[in-house]
């Protein structure tokens, strides 16, 4: 279980870093937490000739609220700082509900959120809840800033559109308006610690009693968290009644495009889909409706 | 290259020349010879390794000993203010029967530090949680649950004594 040989630096700067990252090139990589890229080096799956700590910048470990501009989530901030950050637990449960149920105290006191996105799993559980609310992420390099769409930015297992000389700095969440609701819902064999076998993220917008808009993304069923589009299109315009659901997540379902694995089939894993995503919408209704100003 | 690094661990001041690759698990059990600190999986699943880095839990197995240059640890060595008595949560381990073949205890006792320093009366839903990051092989986790409890009571006792006096 040794790790392979590596240089190591600790930046004090953001200019720094991506000063280091330039020079280094191919073979060097950033690291905030670090709990997945220790893993992979110590099962042999990645050998950095270069790590770059990004954990001694004070520059990207905040998290910032306020109700006009929403959230904004540096890249280092802990996921234990995101599930105790009060505005967070108020204006964002569904972002909550993922944290929570990732890996365990000891992971939470080290990993990150964007240290999540950046690993790209299709069953990072943070995604589809940042997904349906319409999350961006910042990619800076020593040339260029530029602003992605979280819907946008995974291409694949471990694959996502962010540049080898980009780092993540922040994640952002538009400011909650009113009327909308979001959930994300996951199951999987233990409570806490395992990776989800399947989790549905649903955000709404109600005008008076009507659906006005839906997102609903997959985790865990595809090679990139999945946009439900169907799933999305049988709510839109209908008022919330059990069959517009039950039609919905059944749209789910039949979207999800799931692997067999240890941890489940590819059937369990779509009938499960259906199941949380009836689950999730409903919550995320509940919410909608509790969240008026 | 080996960097130097100046960390303290249980009170006590190291300064010591590391290879960027040693985890801080291989420099607590093999630099430092504190050995009450356990490497089960090595992958941040099973909880033995925790250790105290200023004050959060954190998976030794995980972090990079470069990592915490500056830092101040604590390990279950490091618990019982002597090297002679134990700790509450150490003695409440021993009365319940909390300990089977002993490798998950320091990992325990560790997140059970944790827990009730930032929650000093747990239920028992909320220990069950605390300690959801930790395995026990011999699954005797109802002990351990109840050991945890025990230490709640007895350390609150001493809070209370010392605010009376």
């Amino acid at each position: 279980m040794r790790l392979p040989r590596f240089e190591y630096f600790a930046p004090k700067t953001l200019e720094a870093s991506l000063e280091l990252l330039g020079q280094k090139g191919d073979g060097a990589f950033v690291m905030a937490g670090g709990t997945d890229m220790m893993v992979k080096m110590s099962h042999g799956r990645l050998k950095p000739r270069t790590i770059i700590n990004l954990k001694e910048i004070p520059e990207l470990h905040y998290i910032k609220f306020n109700p006009q501009n929403g959230l904004e989530i540096g890249s280092t901030a802990l996921l234990s700082e995101v599930l105790n950050h009060a505005d967070i637990i108020e204006h964002y449960p569904a972002l909550i509900q993922a944290v929570q149920t990732m890996a365990n105290i000891e992971v939470r006191n080290m990993a990150t959120l964007a240290g999540n996105l950046c690993n790209a799993a299709p069953s990072a559980d943070s995604a589809p809840p940042l997904m349906v609310m319409d999350a961006e992420v910042s990619l800076v390099s020593s040339r260029a800033k530029r602003k992605v769409k979280l819907m946008d930015f995974f291409l694949g297992p471990g694959a996502t559109v962010k540049n080898v000389d980009e780092i993540m700095t922040a994640i952002t969440l538009p400011a909650p308006r009113p009327q909308t609701g979001a959930s994300y819902m996951r199951i999987s064999a233990r409570c806490g610690v395992d990776i989800a076998a399947a989790g549905v993220g649903v955000a709404i917008r109600l005008e008076s009693e009507v659906l006005a808009e839906a997102r609903i993304v997959l985790g865990a069923v595809a090679p990139v968290p999945l946009r439900a589009v169907k799933a999305e299109a049988a709510l839109v315009g209908r008022q919330f009644d059990p069959e517009t659901v039950q039609y919905a997540a059944q749209m789910a379902s039949e979207e999800a495009s799931p692997i067999s694995d240890v941890r489940a089939t590819r059937d369990y894993r779509k009938s499960m889909v259906a199941v949380l995503a009836k689950r999730a919408i409903s919550e995320a209704y509940e919410r909608s409706h509790a969240r008026h100003s | 290259m080996k960097h130097n690094i100046r960390i303290v661990v249980n009170g006590d001041e190291y300064c010591l020349a590391v290879d960027p690759w040693k985890t801080l698990n291989e420099v607590i059990r093999e630099d430092l010879n504190l050995t009450g600190t356990k490497l089960g999986c090595g992958t941040g699943d099973c909880g033995a390794c925790a250790v105290i880095v200023d004050g959060k839990a954190v998976s030794s197995c995980l972090t990079l000993a470069v990592s915490v240059d500056g830092k101040s640890i604590k390990t279950v060595e490091g618990l019982a203010p002597s090297g002679e008595e134990l700790h509450p949560i150490q003695e409440s381990f021993v009365e319940t029967g909390a300990i089977q073949c002993g490798f998950c205890t320091s990992g325990m006792e560790m997140a059970a530090f944790h827990l009730l320093s930032n929650n000093p009366s747990p239920t028992d839903l909320e220990i069950r949680k605390g300690l959801s990051g930790h395995l026990c092989r011999c699954t005797g986790y109802n002990q351990i649950v109840e050991a945890i409890s025990l230490a709640a009571n007895k350390m609150q006792g001493c809070h209370c004594k010392k605010e009376e006096s």
